[in-house]
């Protein structure tokens, strides 16, 4: 179980903008009628998205009313969930994968790098509020390990170097190109492939 | 090596692209209608006959699995649900599928449905394959469009709906009726079963819950025939399997291979061997971090089944190979499998909350060499204390790479650990409450 705080300072106000509005009805048709509860996460994550990137209390107690569902439910699911940020996360949201498959292949290093050029600490946002970054579980990219998130981008196949090229970038506030660092395609195995041979320049 | 032309997913690599267009070219969606005319009994036969087994992680027989859904609709619509939360460390397959060969499994999806007779189907991916989902969802928007799902999908008759629902980082949303809670907008927290979810599962429905990749690989089985898949691999572990291998190889990939594959061929043909040679290999995570690891003894004659990993008290799980060279600390790599375990606990099963943070605090003591001989003894106690003592197969598949460690690595444990706790001089330490055993022995 993960260990999520709600932050100390609070919005007082919370509604869903108009291009919000309309994806969660698109979201709530999903489901069955009387199972709206069904789309509590996906209108989390449009909540958390809205307010950048973090959930504050009061969306929950929104979203609650707007799904006819207790409060504390909505509470309850906000806080299981480890991605649902309930205080503030920077702009560029950094998570470096460190499980056994990350690991031995040098995720030490990219967390080495974060912390030369984020923060000493976890989840600490820089006085800017441009950037933080944390150590996660497996996100499911082992083939292309080390590898880390950034908000929803992947970006694999690092070393150090090259994280903290990405990691330059980001701190000029520009968008690096997601995907492998060492140029290979997908998950193909890099310069020796066996299979699917006739198709690979097709 | 498996022949090309045998190869299900012959877009793994998106050499090809994953459009519909490019879809239809290998295959795809050629002639679903007069496979779903075939009927429903003929369906899940050749699934039968194929002996698919589930591509998740327990290996259930796919077509028996579908046979459980009730024969006629009742008051309660039937689901199916698709299992896309790959979470287990060692594994990324369902992801090409997501974003390569997506109308492999919304095809699958139809005939599933039909089978089951399902008119609704969710898709549940992990909230981090956002960009992989999108993809999907561009594939299922494009399947609308033209006709092939929706009503009369692909002309046969049969209205489906797909929906993706995304989860948010809780790898026991993989567990089938953790997912369901999910779904269902509650915390992801397993199911008492029995009842099973083919009765009783989503709001209450009867649901037959798959993992992508047994989806996807149906409309080839049944275009191809169950006799054709059957023929590859061995009995009862039949057909083709995509595994990842990740870890300390030079060449990391994921390749769909024969089961039955010898490891030492997948590894050293597929992954480009192992990094300092094969001699250098210290172990191998057969299946997913959850299956126990295996020494490099084994490793030589290893074939990659359900069946054979079983016999050598591990399991296939998903195929995600993880190669540990000798350059690594095995004890410390296992601690941090205990670190996800215990990260992952969804905290319902007090054995398992607890005891997944007590195998993780014993290892990395352990592996720092802090520990007493006697905690070796205590930390495969706490093992057998959380296996089969929870509502969900997460105590087991926490508790049993730690036991495979136990197996294989004891010795390496023993080396390091020589902490002797037994105070040898009559001293009060406020703090030992059996202060009256040790002066005896003292």
């Amino acid at each position: 179980m993960s260990l999520k705080r709600p932050a100390k300072d609070q919005p007082e106000n919370f509604e869903f903008n108009s291009s919000s509005l309309e994806a969660v009805n698109k979201i709530i048709s999903k489901y069955p009628k009387g199972k709206q509860q069904s789309a509590v996460m996906a209108l989390l994550y449009i909540a958390q998205k809205q307010n950048n990137n973090w959930i504050p209390l009061v969306a929950m107690k929104y979203i609650a009313k707007l799904l006819d569902m207790p409060y504390i439910k909505v509470y309850e699911v906000a806080t299981f969930y480890s991605m649902f940020n309930l205080s503030p996360v920077g702009k560029y949201f950094i998570q470096v994968c460190t499980t056994t498959p990350c690991m031995i292949r040098g995720a030490g290093k990219l967390v080495e790098a974060c912390k030369e050029k984020i923060s000493e600490n976890e989840s600490e946002l820089l006085p800017d509020k441009n950037c933080s970054w944390m150590e996660v579980e497996c996100l499911g990219a082992c083939v292309t390990a080390p590898m880390m998130q950034i908000n929803n981008d992947y970006y694999e196949d690092l070393d150090k170097e090259k994280t903290l090229e990405i990691l330059d970038k980001i701190l000029k506030d520009e968008k690096p190109k997601p995907g492998s660092y060492r140029g290979r395609i997908n998950n193909e195995p890099e310069n020796g492939r066996k299979t699917l041979m006739e198709l690979k320049n097709a | 090596m498996l022949k090309d032309q045998d190869r299900i997913f012959k877009n793994l690599y998106n050499d090809l692209g994953s459009d519909l267009t490019s879809a239809q070219k290998r295959g795809d969606w050629v002639n679903t209608k007069e496979i779903t005319e075939k009927g429903r009994d003929w369906i899940i036969n050749e699934i039968k006959d194929s002996q698919l087994r589930g591509r998740g992680g327990a290996g259930f027989p796919t077509g028996l699995k579908w046979s459980f859904a009730p024969k006629e609709v009742g008051s309660r619509p039937h689901y199916l649900v698709i299992n896309g939360d790959e979470s287990e460390p060692g594994t990324c397959k369902d992801r090409d599928i997501l974003r390569f060969e997506p109308h492999k499994l919304i095809e699958g999806c139809l005939i599933a449905s039909y089978a089951i007779q399902a008119h609704v189907c969710y898709i549940y991916i992990r909230g981090e394959y956002f960009v992989d989902g999108q993809k999907l969802q561009a594939a299922i928007d494009e399947a609308y469009e033209k006709k092939l799902i929706g009503k009369n999908a692909a002309g046969t008759g049969w209205d489906l709906d797909i929906y993706i629902h995304y989860g948010a980082g809780a790898y026991i949303c993989g567990e089938e009726t953790a997912l369901l809670e999910s779904i269902e907008g509650n915390k992801g927290q397993p199911r008492l079963k029995p009842p099973f979810p083919a009765l009783i599962g989503l709001y209450g429905c009867p649901t037959i819950i798959n993992n992508v990749e047994t989806i996807a690989v149906v409309p080839t089985i049944l275009r191809r025939s169950g006799k054709w898949f059957a023929s590859l691999g061995r009995e009862k572990n039949t057909g083709t399997k995509i595994f990842c291998i990740s870890g300390n190889v030079n060449n990391p990939c994921n390749v769909e291979e024969e089961m039955n594959i010898p490891l030492k061929e997948l590894i050293e043909v597929h992954a480009g061997g192992v990094i300092g040679g094969w001699d250098n290999l210290q172990a191998v995570i057969p299946g997913g971090s959850s299956m126990p690891l295996i020494p490099k003894e084994k490793c030589e004659t290893l074939t990659m089944d359900f069946d054979s990993l079983v016999a050598e008290k591990s399991g296939l799980g998903t195929a995600g190979v993880v190669v540990i060279n000798k350059d690594q600390d095995i004890i410390k790599c296992m601690a941090r499998i205990a670190r996800f375990y215990k990260h992952e606990s969804c905290g319902q099963c007090t054995p398992c909350r607890e005891g997944s943070g007590w195998m993780w605090r014993m290892l990395e003591r352990m592996a720092k060499g802090e520990a007493s001989k006697d905690e070796i003894e205590m930390l495969g106690d706490v093992t057998k204390q959380i296996e089969g003592h929870t509502i969900c197969a997460f105590g087991e598949g926490s508790s049993w790479p730690v036991q495979g460690l136990l197996r294989h690595f004891k010795d390496e444990i023993k080396k390091r650990n020589n902490f002797d706790p037994i105070v040898k001089e009559t001293q009060n330490i406020p703090y030992l409450v059996d202060q009256h055993l040790l002066d005896k022995n003292a």
